[in-house]
């Protein structure tokens, strides 16, 4: 899982809240200094930092003001958002702040959140790569990101494989079968050809007491039935 | 001298005339080397690898090797030697060999034909699932690393979310488990298919019988002491492979009061030398008589041992590099909920004085924490794994952590498959020269075809492994088919060589064979020690097996559990449980 990649690097330290607010009710183009106590659609933002690439700045916010100005400009088709639209609230240490849209054209009130959010969501890619994040490190509650899905090559790589090690397979089982049936056919032509050359010269067999003599050449030797009984009357040298 | 030309009384009795003119039918090995590289390939198989590390790491690391070796000496050496020598000097397959020594003990014969029979079964699914899982390593990025996305696109399958992607691909796209052993389910045709090739694959090996096996293992033997080499290099120099290493070896002496340890041993041993299957046996009749038997069997087993131990270094530094990698994840969450939560400024806490932040917490904002649901981070938990948890889940893990990972799941699952295929070897040969020798096909039929036959009956067989259950029926017969025959047909051949064949006779002809006669380390144990020990492991195994109920471990992806991150623990014990169960042999 991503996240899970991203957390298991060693240099993670940072959390960031980026509380994203929404709501369509008046906030005047004015930050509350406490948590609103209206219901709203609040849109928190995870962001895991792979390493410290920068820090959090002035101009980072200023980034982060006009890359939702120009999704809403992208969203709406209208050129009427400005960055001055952007209001970020409540500043603190920890970069935790909170997130306004007014519409100057409609006498400073908020834009509604739903559209806010379907802004988001269509340009998403382009915020995530202004700040060098994905979707994975940048989330967003309420919206739910379609992930994009994995490449996926027409035919699966795993028929590939499984498509050689198959042929490779019935090659290999093909040779040796018939290998070994020409070897018995040529092992059946020798066998009958020094048949044919036996009836031709009919060499005598040597045999000794019914025994051929070349057994006899065995380092055991042979047992004459007469002395084995006798083993015992002898003493053992 | 007169009495080296007159064969001794004893010699007379045992030396059979029409045996010695049928030397020349019998098919025998190249050379010595391919002789004992198969009985090293075929005890050396994956139980080495999954089995070995995980007993040694739960049985107090090195303290584990005290009796594991008095088993070796006692146990494993006494029956292997037997086994090799009887099948030498008779000649014959498992079956045979026991019909010659008395007809009442041909039955051990048949014994050990059909658990040979019914191991390769199960073995060769397993390699069905390692081959699935090679053939799956050729993608970028694994399909185990992450989770596939649900159908609308908006997230992860929730199965994967609960649990791991790793254990995702296992239990799902891997085996596609039930949830109980009796819904079957249909055959999964991707494992039906990895199935044929494993015995295609085998039948290519086994085709001539020792002809080919006898080349093939020239490959399959050598190849995954390679593998482990290039593994125990790349795994000492991960980061947290000394911790791991550690881990296993530290030396737990109290470990040894409890009998289990001792039990376990004993099995391992047996298991792991492949004895009483028939094809050490087989494998030792293909020599010829005038063979040193007794150096082979201390040789092998060693070598045996030693590549356990030499396959549980690389095993657990991996393990160590994975057990650290998650551990320090599971502190980097918890350090992070803890900044948000308390508007800490960062790196103020670092792993390192993490506890002593938490511990200062707990006692002053106590409920805080507890609202946190932070996990508590145990190394050990990512430590105890074996079987096929071991091999498919943990290990897979590690392998995705590792730069370069398509290449080295690669080299890991062939070296499991040249492991597991070397065995395999030995098992067919279990099988087919027994076969050979009840003469139940007409010498006009061709070797291949009845190496054929017994491939074609496995597969079809085993299928019934490729089910959707059918990885809990693949644990129940090893749990229970694949232990308890092989104890008993060991005793049984034990004191059917000593006390029916006659340990005098036995002994002469090991001194025929091997040119000495058998010294009083191996009269003490074939006579009095290894038939003792037998029995008591057997006793002790039935008394352990009939106090508990039988059991299998499940996957249920509906199973509820809060809060969440229990079910992932939940999961990881299953695989614990599920592998404690899977006691492997080779």
């Amino acid at each position: 899982m991503h996240n899970k990649q991203y957390s298991r690097s060693y240099f993670h330290n940072i959390i960031r809240k980026v509380y994203f607010f929404l709501n369509d009710r008046l906030f005047q183009g004015q930050c509350s200094m406490q948590p609103p106590s209206l219901p709203v659609l609040v849109l928190e933002l995870l962001i895991f930092y792979l390493s410290l690439q920068y820090a959090w700045d002035a101009s980072e916010e200023y980034l982060f003001k006009a890359m939702v100005a120009f999704a809403m400009r992208r969203y709406s088709n209208k050129e009427t958002t400005q960055i001055s639209n952007v209001l970020l609230c409540n500043m603190t240490e920890r970069v935790s702040f909170w997130f306004v849209v007014t519409d100057s054209a409609r006498n400073v009130t908020t834009v509604p959140g739903s559209e806010v959010e379907a802004a988001i969501r269509m340009n998403r890619n382009r915020i995530n790569s202004a700040f060098l994040l994905t979707d994975n490190t940048l989330q967003f509650l309420k919206i739910s990101s379609t992930l994009s899905p994995p490449i996926e090559p027409t035919v699966p790589v795993w028929v590939i494989v499984f498509g050689v090690v198959l042929c490779l397979v019935v090659a290999a089982i093909l040779f040796l079968v018939v290998s070994g049936i020409r070897q018995r056919k040529k092992n059946n032509n020798e066998s009958a050809e020094t048949g044919d050359l036996e009836d031709k010269c009919d060499t005598p067999v040597t045999t000794e007491n019914g025994i051929p003599c070349d057994i006899l050449d065995l380092k055991a030797g042979q047992i004459n039935g007469v002395y084995a009984a006798d083993d015992e009357r002898f003493t053992p040298l | 001298l007169l009495s080296a030309r007159i064969p001794n009384s004893s010699m007379v009795r045992s030396l059979d005339i029409p045996e010695v003119l049928k030397e020349d039918d019998r098919p025998k090995w190249d050379n010595k080397f391919q002789y004992i590289l198969s009985c090293v390939g075929f005890a050396v198989g994956l139980g080495n690898v999954w089995r070995f590390p995980y007993l040694c790491q739960i049985y107090g690391g090195g303290a584990f090797l005290i009796p594991y070796v008095i088993a070796l000496v006692f146990e494993g050496i006494p029956l292997f030697h037997l086994e090799l020598a009887i099948g030498q000097r008779l000649r014959k397959g498992s079956i045979g060999v026991w019909n010659t020594i008395s007809p009442y003990f041909g039955g051990v014969g048949i014994g050990s034909l059909m658990v040979s029979f019914i191991v390769s079964l199960y073995y060769n699914t397993i390699l069905a699932w390692v081959m699935w899982y090679f053939i799956n390593s050729f993608q970028e990025p694994l399909p185990w690393s992450a989770c596939p996305l649900n159908g609308n696109r908006t997230g992860y399958i929730e199965e994967c979310h609960e649990s791991t992607a790793v254990n995702y691909f296992w239990y799902r796209r891997a085996l596609n488990i039930s949830s109980d052993i009796t819904d079957n389910g249909n055959l999964q045709w991707w494992l039906v298919l990895c199935l044929a090739i494993c015995w295609a694959i085998v039948y290519i090996c086994t085709i001539r019988g020792i002809e080919s096996t006898g080349k093939a293992i020239y490959v399959t033997a050598i190849f995954p002491y390679v593998v482990l080499t290039i593994f125990l290099i790349r795994g000492l120099t991960l980061p947290g492979a000394t911790e791991g290493l550690v881990y296993f070896f530290t030396p737990n002496m109290n470990i040894l009061k409890n009998p289990r340890v001792w039990l376990d041993a004993a099995t391992q041993i047996f298991f792991s030398l492949s004895l009483a299957f028939g094809g050490l046996i087989a494998f030792s009749s293909y020599n010829s008589p005038k063979n040193d038997c007794e150096k082979d069997a201390v040789t092998i087993a060693i070598v045996n041992s030693m590549t356990s131990l030499y396959a549980s270094i690389p095993v657990f530094s991996i393990l160590g590099f994975k057990a650290t990698t998650g551990y320090w994840d599971c502190l980097d969450r918890n350090i992070i909920g803890i900044i948000n939560e308390f508007d800490l400024p960062d790196q103020s806490i670092m792993r390192d004085n993490y506890t002593i932040w938490f511990g200062f917490l707990n006692t002053t904002h106590p409920k805080k924490i507890a609202s946190l649901k932070l996990r508590s981070c145990d190394l050990q938990e990512f430590l105890d794994a074996s079987g096929t948890g071991l091999a498919f889940i943990v290990f897979t893990e590690a392998i995705i952590l590792m730069p370069g990972s398509q290449g080295w799941a690669v080299l890991f699952f062939v070296m499991l498959f040249s492991l597991g295929l070397s065995s395999m070897f030995g098992n067919i040969e279990g099988i087919l020269t027994p076969l050979l020798e009840l003469h139940v096909v007409s010498k006009s039929v061709p070797k291949e075809v009845l190496s054929g036959v017994i491939c074609l009956v496995s597969f079809v067989t085993a299928l019934c492994f490729t089910l959707r259950s059918g990885s809990y029926w693949l644990e129940v017969f090893d749990s229970y088919a694949g232990s308890l025959p092989l104890l008993i047909i060991a005793f049984f051949e034990v004191t059917g060589v000593v006390y029916v064949y006659g340990i005098k006779r036995f002994s002469d002809d090991v001194k025929w064979m091997t040119g000495r006669q058998p010294n009083f380390y191996w009269q003490v144990s074939w006579r009095i020690i290894s038939p003792l020990l037998m029995l008591t492991v057997f006793i002790a195994f039935v008394t352990l097996q009939t106090q508990e109920q039988p059991s299998y471990g499940a996957w249920n992806p509906k199973y509820v559990c809060r809060p969440i991150f229990l079910i992932h623990l939940f999961s990881k014990n299953i695989v614990t449980i599920f592998s404690y169960l899977l006691m492997l042999q080779n």
